[in-house]
């Protein structure tokens, strides 16, 4: 078991700080003016679901002070199946507001450069969930699944940093390169740490 | 003693000038510059609604929406065009029907239509422009605002006769 090495307060405080900032200030979006309830959320959605790829490494890794491994793993599920919704509510949201667009984007022909990061990172996402779920009943061998789950885990991070950072969208620049760099720093630390690449001799 | 105009001089040295000047540009051949045809954009159809009505002006105004139209080949203005303007501003999504209005091109060619300000969606602030009407090929065009802060965009028609 890892001690962390800063102060407990500081690493929670710093968590927060990180996903209130940006959500806050896209709340304050002059963009919000123009849009309706439904654009509103699944915009929103995608700002949540890049707060959680922040939260998910954090979780796997250990850095959160005062959770227990078992604690942090059900709550590293939790927030997986939360980030599963916020990409349904997110692609949902948008196929209402402009069908011909997110056709566009899942069929890879969008005029948008970033439609195509973010599809990959849904698909990747979807896959990490449902190897999740058949896990078990596959009886999947472990270093088999640390790979493909690290392997997911890069791409839905690179994906959606990507996608997030070439949207002119809700989100203020600064707060979002911001939560982006933290979210790739805890992602590569952990996927470091692990080493899924490593066959362990047993 | 008659005089005679073309001797070997004469023709040695115009050949010469004519060859310098065809090699050097100064001659122009008058189908020189050949307008090639625009393009459909990718995603330039998105949320199109036919049929779009001539307007004064889409909604209160206030972004300038203009741009030329002109015939593949020879380029020549194409005056009576119409265009349909349709995009996400301060008034209304693109789908919405009050959205969209359409435009006449002038004697020079040139179309200019009064629209509410562009909004960035869908992660870009866009534009998207339709010709479809019979006389020439159908183009339809989705340019970007190169600021969201901008309050005219520009976008140019080269069609082909249908």
């Amino acid at each position: 078991m890892r001690r962390a090495a800063l102060p407990g307060w500081l690493v929670w405080g710093g968590l927060a700080f990180a996903i209130a900032v940006p959500l806050i200030a896209a709340l304050f979006s002059p963009q919000l003016a123009w849009r309706g309830p439904v654009y509103t959320v699944a915009g929103f959605s995608g700002v949540v679901g890049l707060a959680l790829l922040l939260i998910q490494p954090l979780l796997a890794g250990g850095f959160l002070p005062g959770l227990s491994v078992a604690r942090a793993r059900v709550l590293h599920r939790i927030s997986g199946a939360a980030l599963v919704l916020c990409v349904v509510l997110h692609v949902a949201g948008l196929w209402i507001t402009s069908p011909p667009d997110v056709i566009d984007a899942l069929l890879f022909v969008s005029p948008t450069p970033f439609a195509a990061w973010g599809v990959v990172a849904m698909w990747a996402i979807f896959a990490s969930a449902l190897i999740v779920v058949l896990r078990r009943r596959l009886a999947v061998p472990v270093h088999i699944w640390r790979r493909a789950h690290s392997v997911l885990a890069v791409t839905i991070v690179v994906g959606s940093v990507v996608h997030a950072a070439l949207i002119l969208g809700t989100m203020e620049p600064w707060s979002k390169y911001l939560l982006s760099a933290l979210v790739v720093i805890a992602t590569g630390k952990v996927i470091y740490d692990r080493r899924a690449w490593v066959r362990r001799i047993r | 003693m008659p005089k005679t105009f073309i001797t070997r001089r004469t023709v040695l040295a115009a050949t010469g000038a004519v060859l310098v000047s065809a090699t050097s540009g100064l001659i122009t051949p008058a189908q020189a510059q050949t307008w090639v045809p625009t393009k459909t954009m990718r995603g330039g159809a998105n949320n199109y609604i036919p049929g779009a009505q001539v307007v004064e002006r889409i909604g209160g105004g206030g972004f300038i929406m203009s741009g030329t139209v002109r015939r593949a080949g020879d380029g020549a203005p194409l005056a009576g065009q119409r265009i349909q303007v349709w995009a996400h501003t301060t008034e209304g999504y693109e789908s919405d029907p009050e959205s969209h209005g359409a435009t006449l091109t002038d004697e020079n060619g040139v179309y200019r239509l009064d629209m509410p300000q562009i909004v960035p969606a869908f992660g870009q602030a866009h534009a998207h422009l339709a010709y479809d009407d019979d006389a020439f090929e159908t183009v339809f065009l989705r340019p970007l605002l190169s600021s969201p802060s901008d309050t005219t965009l520009s976008a140019d028609f080269v069609l082909q006769p249908a």
